[in-house]
């Protein structure tokens, strides 16, 4: 199956590293944050101490009028400042300053006053402002402070910034993260694919190299090297046993026409024609046999998918009833054909036909007289179905995996003749053409249906 | 009949040789390629068998120049390779038949009669085949035996059709599922012979004498009996 990026490791791996790098950004930004506002809340606090230690000396010095006159002087050199001042009666009406009204909120425990206030000269804008209250001799009161407007703007600042980095830090990485596995992705995807194609039968195919010798190149070239070794060993193998069969197809001839040979100069009413008539025979069946294990080698092999062509299959339905309903009704069994539908693919003609005919055989050898072989092709969905059935002794569910094996015989069917490499060759021809052969239970009987997938027959690149 | 054997293996040589004069062919033989192409394109035979991996020159090469030449000898070609795409590859260069190594002395002596006698029949335009009082009328597709009409199934017909051409010669089994069926398979019974006894039963039974004759171990001959 193909890798979908949401589940690439790389994805996964993209995807904590993003969160923890968030994390830390997140603690970074935010210890600045702490500091600067830390800093900047105490130089306030400072400038307003020490706006207060001044008044404190001109009230010292100069009494009650001297630290009006400051305030007033204050107030009018700088009218925009950023400094706090009131000066009240007991009652707390205004005499100097440029606070039009005390604020009306209670010191907190520390003494300072955090309160907002209409400044009159701006429009009657509210500003937050920090500051201290005293209480002067005959009940007078002072206040000194700072609008702490620029304060609280760097504070909103700060976070801004605090939240745009996490908001930037986080889709980056989720770019990267994707970016990153893409590239990775496609590479394995590579690797994936080669391996499905090597899988489906091609070892001639490698995975590229692309010469960087990271892990992945060396990932490619390690597959590389076990994919030679196992296309070497399946080379081996094919040679040895098409050696075999061969090495031994040869001399078995000679003996066959050896066999052939006596056969004509054997007198007419010799005793000895029937044997030598039998040992041809036999030689035949063990030619067959070896014919059969080579053809199988060979469809296996694969080199049989560059002569597809278009196979009419009704015609081939047709052509195989005709041949074998004749046999059927020897062994006077009912023989029925029926063709639903006029289908062709892509394929080999003449395997199909050795593939049919290998199941029509097997029908009606296990089918007692008075029995039933029905062929049957239906176009079902995107699916050619040829349809095999009989009315026999069936095969038991238990067995039904092995009788494709080499040389595998049902223990019923020991004493009829057969190699045992029927079902064998239906099977290879079955996976040539991306086909999947059924074994069903026909109650009674076997149904073996031969079910070839149509539209292009190729594997997919 | 004047017969070229161009074959590498001495041992399939020299059996072939043998086989062939037995049955009263005029044989030459060329182990290699090269020798092989200049007896086939110097001289002229009835027919040739050709093998297909040859030392020197390919066995196609050969088949190839003798038709480029405009020869029509009937060339038969053997081969090792036993796989369906070698058999047309070897069809398209221009050969008449071809038979995987191992072969039965039998299937070849049966294939290189039958091209033998196609290439001696395509001058002679015969109309009607006949086997003693057995008569084929290709033109009507009609079969009469001692003068009464039989009436077959038309794979029966051709069956019969070609029996009758190869008619006094053995012709295989595969022989012919390839030629009257159409189709390069193994069966694993012998499906052919159940439609050889349905044809016996129409021509044959209720005749005398019977012409449709089994060949032990080789195949099948409609002839007269002597």
């Amino acid at each position: 199956m193909r890798a979908s990026l949401l589940h690439t490791s790389t994805f996964r791996l993209a995807l904590v590293y993003m969160v923890l790098f968030a994390g830390s950004v997140l603690i970074l930004l935010g210890f600045i944050y702490w500091s600067t506002v830390t800093y900047m809340a105490e130089q306030t606090d400072a400038t307003i101490r020490a706006e207060i230690t001044g008044l404190a000396e001109q009230y010292r010095e100069r009494g009650l009028n001297g630290l009006e006159k400051t305030i007033s002087e204050r107030v009018e050199r700088d009218p925009n400042g950023s400094s706090v001042y009131l000066f009240a009666s007991p009652n707390r009406s205004p005499l100097a300053g440029n606070l039009s009204a005390w604020p009306d909120v209670l010191p907190a425990a520390d003494g300072w006053l955090d309160f907002e206030f209409k400044d009159p000269r701006a429009g009657g804008r509210v500003f937050q402002a920090r500051a201290r209250a005293f209480v002067l001799q005959d009940g007078l009161h002072l206040l000194v402070g700072r609008d702490t407007r620029e304060l609280k703007a760097t504070q909103r600042l700060i976070t801004r910034a605090l939240l745009w980095g996490i908001a930037m830090t986080l889709a980056l990485a989720l770019l990267g993260g994707v970016v990153m596995s893409r590239g990775m992705l496609r590479r394995i995807e590579l690797i994936n694919q080669t391996s499905r194609n090597i899988m489906a039968g091609d070892l001639s195919q490698r995975i590229p190299i692309r010469g960087s010798g990271d892990e992945l190149d060396q990932l490619a070239g390690n597959l590389n090297t076990m994919i030679d070794e196992i296309e070497r060993l399946m080379d081996g193998i094919r040679h040895v046993s098409d050696n075999i069969a061969h090495d031994l197809r040869t001399p078995l001839t000679r003996l066959r026409n050896r066999l052939e040979q006596l056969l004509v100069d054997l007198e007419d009413g010799s005793p000895y024609r029937s044997q030598v008539e039998q040992g041809i025979a036999e030689a035949d069946q063990l030619l067959a046999t070896f014919a059969a294990l080579l053809r199988i080698a060979r469809i296996e092999a694969g080199g049989h998918k560059a002569r597809f062509k278009p196979v009419d299959l009704a015609a081939l339905v047709g052509d195989a009833a005709e041949l074998y309903e004749a046999l059927a009704e020897e062994k006077q069994l009912r023989f029925s054909t029926r063709v639903d539908a006029s289908v062709s693919l892509e394929g080999d003609r003449d395997l199909l036909f050795q593939a049919l005919t290998n199941l029509i055989d097997n029908a009606i050898k296990y089918t007692p007289a008075g029995g039933e072989v029905s062929l049957e092709l239906m176009r079902v969905g995107k699916t050619a179905d040829i349809a095999v059935s009989d009315t026999g002794s069936g095969i038991a569910e238990t067995e039904r995996d092995k009788v494709g094996q080499r040389f595998y015989r049902l223990e019923s069917s020991r004493n009829t003749p057969g190699s045992g490499l029927g079902l064998s060759l239906v099977k290879a021809v079955a996976k040539l053409h991306r086909a999947t052969l059924l074994l069903e239970d026909n109650a009674p009987g076997l149904k073996a249906t031969l079910r070839l997938p149509l539209g292009p027959n190729r594997e997919d690149r | 009949m004047r017969v070229l054997v161009v074959e590498d293996d001495s041992q399939v040589a020299a059996y072939l040789i043998k086989g062939l004069k037995e049955q009263g062919h005029n044989v030459d033989h060329a182990a290699d390629g090269k020798n092989g192409l200049f007896l086939a394109s110097s001289e002229d035979y009835d027919a040739m068998i050709i093998d297909r991996m040859l030392p020197e020159l390919d066995g196609l090469a050969i088949v190839k120049s003798v038709r480029a030449a405009g020869k029509t000898t009937p060339m038969l070609i053997l081969s090792a390779l036993g796989e369906v795409d070698a058999r047309v590859e070897g069809l398209r260069a221009g050969g008449d038949d071809y038979l995987t190594k191992p072969f039965a002395f039998s299937e070849l002596l049966a294939r290189l009669d039958a091209l033998l006698r196609r290439a001696r029949q395509t001058t002679a335009t015969e109309t009607t085949l006949r086997v003693a009082d057995l008569e084929l009328d290709q033109l009507t597709r009609t079969v009469k035996r001692g003068g009464i009409t039989i009436a077959l199934q038309p794979r029966e017909y051709r069956l019969l059709e070609y029996l009758m051409h190869n008619a006094g010669r053995v012709v295989t089994r595969t022989m012919l599922l390839e030629q009257v069926w159409d189709y390069y398979f193994d069966p694993q019974t012998n499906v052919i012979d159940v439609h050889i006894s349905r044809l016996r039963g129409k021509i044959d039974k209720n005749f005398d004498p019977p012409l449709l004759q089994t060949v032990r171990g080789a195949g099948y001959m409609i002839r007269e009996p002597e």
